[in-house]
């Protein structure tokens, strides 16, 4: 495909399982790394359940698994800055967001200053962002 | 099929990759290069173990956009572009030196 060509699609990945006990939580990761090599506008959301994703702490010996947990600080490396946190689904179970842990991306076009990838909205706020883009995949 | 090397036998799976990446040693990595007959140079080895790294900090081998950009930044811009890292890992800078990390293939790599 020629540069001029291309058109770019705002993609967002909905995460709303919590990490372990099904497969959704990694699967949902692996397809975010997969599609970020197409440059396109990527977001990701983290609401309901899917907040423990981001749970700072992890430890999932006792159950056998890996603990994929590490692998979101890398979202920054794949250009994957847009990260939505839904306020109410964080408070609805007592948490906050010093308890997720903390993303950054490094700025090309700012002397790479380490800057938020992370974003709190309403569940309203929300809404409108999920209505301005063009795919939403959801886990 | 299994690597011998000093007379232990390590699993891979059917692309040649490491079955269990806490079996890796370096002796390994050296076994592989030369069996694919291009032994590894410190060059090699900045990468190989700059990946190791990365793994461990991200439970993730780096695509190879993500390895090209982060090589540039540790170890500057003259290392930083595939002509470099191409050159030095002609099947695939992640593939191939994932493999020789003893790391799974990348994510994205198809």
């Amino acid at each position: 495909m020629e540069d001029g060509d291309q058109v770019i699609k705002k993609f967002m990945y909905m995460n709303r399982k919590s990490p372990y006990g099904t497969i959704y939580a990694l699967e949902s990761l692996e397809v975010v790394l997969i599609a970020a090599a197409f440059d396109q506008d990527v977001s990701l959301v983290f609401a309901d359940d899917g907040v423990y994703q981001l749970m700072k702490g992890q430890n999932t010996e006792e159950i056998g698994m890996k603990n994929f947990s590490p692998t979101y600080s890398a979202l920054g490396d794949y250009d994957i800055k847009k990260i939505y946190i839904e306020k109410e689904s964080l408070e609805e179970r007592g948490l906050s967001l010093d308890d997720l842990q903390d993303l950054k991306y490094e700025d090309e076009d700012d002397d790479w200053a380490e800057k938020d990838s992370i974003h709190l909205v309403s569940r309203e706020e929300l809404a409108e962002v999920i209505d301005q883009q063009d795919v939403v995949f959801s886990f | 099929m299994p690597i011998e090397v000093d007379g232990q036998s390590y699993e891979t799976d059917e692309e040649g990759y490491l079955a269990d990446l806490n079996q890796w040693r370096p002796e390994l990595a050296t076994a592989m290069a030369d069996a694919d007959g291009a032994p590894l140079t410190e060059d090699h080895w900045e990468v190989v173990n700059f990946l190791r790294e990365y793994y461990e900090e991200y439970q993730i081998a780096p695509a190879v956009r993500v390895l090209t950009k982060a090589i540039g930044k540790k170890l500057g811009k003259e290392k930083g572009n595939s002509k470099y890292l191409y050159e030095l890992f002609p099947y695939g800078p992640a593939k191939q030196a994932c493999k020789y990390a003893g790391l799974p293939k990348p994510t994205g790599c198809v």
